[in-house]
């Protein structure tokens, strides 16, 4: 009888297949093997990932701001770019310590993370940063547009999206969508320019200053409403929650209102 | 030497002969999802003849233990690996084609032709002759999705790879573009094309009547 083999791999293999014992190693360093393998992937990965986002971002950006009518015009008047600002969202206002090149460190801190209870958390996101990096046009001393980033809880997956006002701080001049993963063919229309061609014109607040923005269930009634997209209604919901979160007191309002007062 | 000839049959088979698409009609979904232009094509079908090729090895490799009642579970939690890591990989060097192909890549792991070859070639034969099969499967694959993504983006923008081939009408050229060939439809069209005249040339594709239509009533004079 050959020596007993100490070699604890060479022992599983020669048990027959059928044994349990097998069945859940095999599975067990098959799963092991492919975790680690698609961890390792992913890791190794995530910075050209992000760096393309970025760069994705940027394009967005510039095209939705071209695509606002009349202001490519006033971009070319004020030297051709946004000027980007930090804002600090409870005050309302520049944030004096933290720069562009600064927020991604100081968003790391989670003190500078404010957890939303279950009144405000409407759009699902459980907290949100108190510095949030905005774009902003100005025509001599009044702002004349201002785009804002959005983020809320759709139906698949966050989506991220970037919304453009109006001087006036209640008329939408266009939005784009960033980021999103929702139902290929209902939900993931949300980034099609057929459905965000619904949202330049469309106003915020009524006269009262309460929020009424929604994306209605079918075609749109009233200026407040846009488009809902047929067999995405939670992804609707998820747009309506998003823009009343991020416009209302938790999100950009007092940043808007200090722009009104024509403090900013 | 002798073993050449069976390699490059293996390899050759699935081209026209054995072709998974046109003869064995699987992977239909995702030929006719990410044919509209060839460089999402030919992406898709070199993203799927790697990990058809990875996968058959792997699964060759460990064929003799894989306890068969887990078999199946093993084999796509190895291609899903694959699959995944292809995917990674797509949306770091290649973020634009990867946003095109959207879910096709995940959908890979379900494509019947990496599950036919991995189940019914790579879990009975050694590692080499295996990866070639799958290689030659997924040329196979390659070749219908590339003729077929030629053919829609020809016709449909009259463009090669992104760049113009034919002179658009609008821009003063001749060429004015069939937007049918962008749509789903006319994918099942051209491949339905591509079947019949497949076999019209090797009749021995054919597949027998399952039934004898009925002796045609002549119309009464």
């Amino acid at each position: 009888m050959a020596a007993r083999d100490w070699n604890p791999l060479r022992r599983l293999l020669a048990l027959p297949n059928e044994s349990r014992t097998k069945t859940i190693l095999v599975a067990f360093l098959v799963s092991a093997i492919s975790a680690a393998l698609v961890s390792g992937a992913t890791v190794w990965l995530r910075p050209i990932q992000a760096a393309n986002r970025a760069a994705e971002e940027q394009a967005r950006i510039a095209a939705l701001v071209q695509g606002i009518p009349g202001m490519s015009d006033l971009l070319e008047q004020s030297g051709g770019t946004l000027s980007t600002v930090v804002i600090d969202l409870d005050r309302g206002r520049a944030a004096a310590e933290v720069t562009p090149a600064t927020l991604e460190a100081a968003l790391a801190d989670p003190a500078n993370w404010t957890v939303l209870d279950a009144g405000q958390n409407i759009a699902g996101l459980g907290q949100r940063p108190n510095f949030v990096q905005v774009y902003l046009l100005r025509d001599g001393d009044t702002v004349s547009l201002l785009l804002l980033p959005l983020s809320g809880q759709g139906y698949g997956g966050r989506i991220d999206a970037i919304m453009a006002l109006r001087g006036d701080m209640n008329t939408i001049a266009g939005i784009a969508v960033t980021q999103h993963s929702e139902t290929p063919g209902l939900g993931a229309r949300i980034e099609e320019s057929s459905w965000r061609a619904s949202f330049p014109g469309t106003e915020l607040r009524d006269a009262s200053g309460e929020l009424r923005f929604r994306v209605a269930r079918g075609p749109a009634s009233g200026v407040h409403e846009v488009d809902g997209i047929t067999g995405a209604t939670r992804t609707g919901r998820g747009v309506t929650q998003m823009v009343r979160f991020w416009l209302g007191p938790d999100g950009y309002g007092p940043l808007l209102d200090a722009i009104e007062r024509g403090e900013f | 030497m002798v073993a050449r000839a069976p390699y490059w049959k293996t390899l050759t088979q699935p081209l026209i002969r054995q072709n998974p698409v046109t003869l064995q009609i699987l992977g239909l979904c995702s030929a006719l999802a990410v044919t509209t232009t060839l460089a999402t094509a030919l992406t898709m079908s070199v993203s799927l003849t790697i990990v058809v090729t990875l996968s058959c090895g792997i699964i060759s490799l460990i064929r003799r233990h894989i306890p068969d009642t887990i078999r199946m579970i093993v084999q796509i939690v190895i291609i899903a690996a694959m699959v995944i890591v292809i995917d990674q990989f797509l949306q770091a060097y290649f973020a634009e084609i990867s946003r095109a192909l959207s879910v096709y890549v995940w959908l890979i792991t379900t494509n019947c032709v990496v599950m036919a070859r991995t189940e019914t070639y790579a879990s009975h034969n050694p590692p080499l002759p295996s990866m070639v099969d799958g290689f030659g499967y997924g040329l196979g694959y390659s070749l219908i999705l590339m003729i077929l993504g030629g053919l829609r983006e020809l016709f449909g923008k009259g463009e090669l790879f992104g760049a113009q081939v034919l002179p658009l009408a609008d821009q003063g050229g001749w060429f004015t573009p069939l937007s049918l060939m962008l749509l789903a439809p006319s994918g099942f069209f051209l491949l339905g094309g591509m079947v019949w005249a497949i076999r019209s040339i090797r009749p021995e594709q054919a597949e027998a009547p399952e039934h004898t239509p009925p002796a045609r009533m002549e119309p009464a004079q």
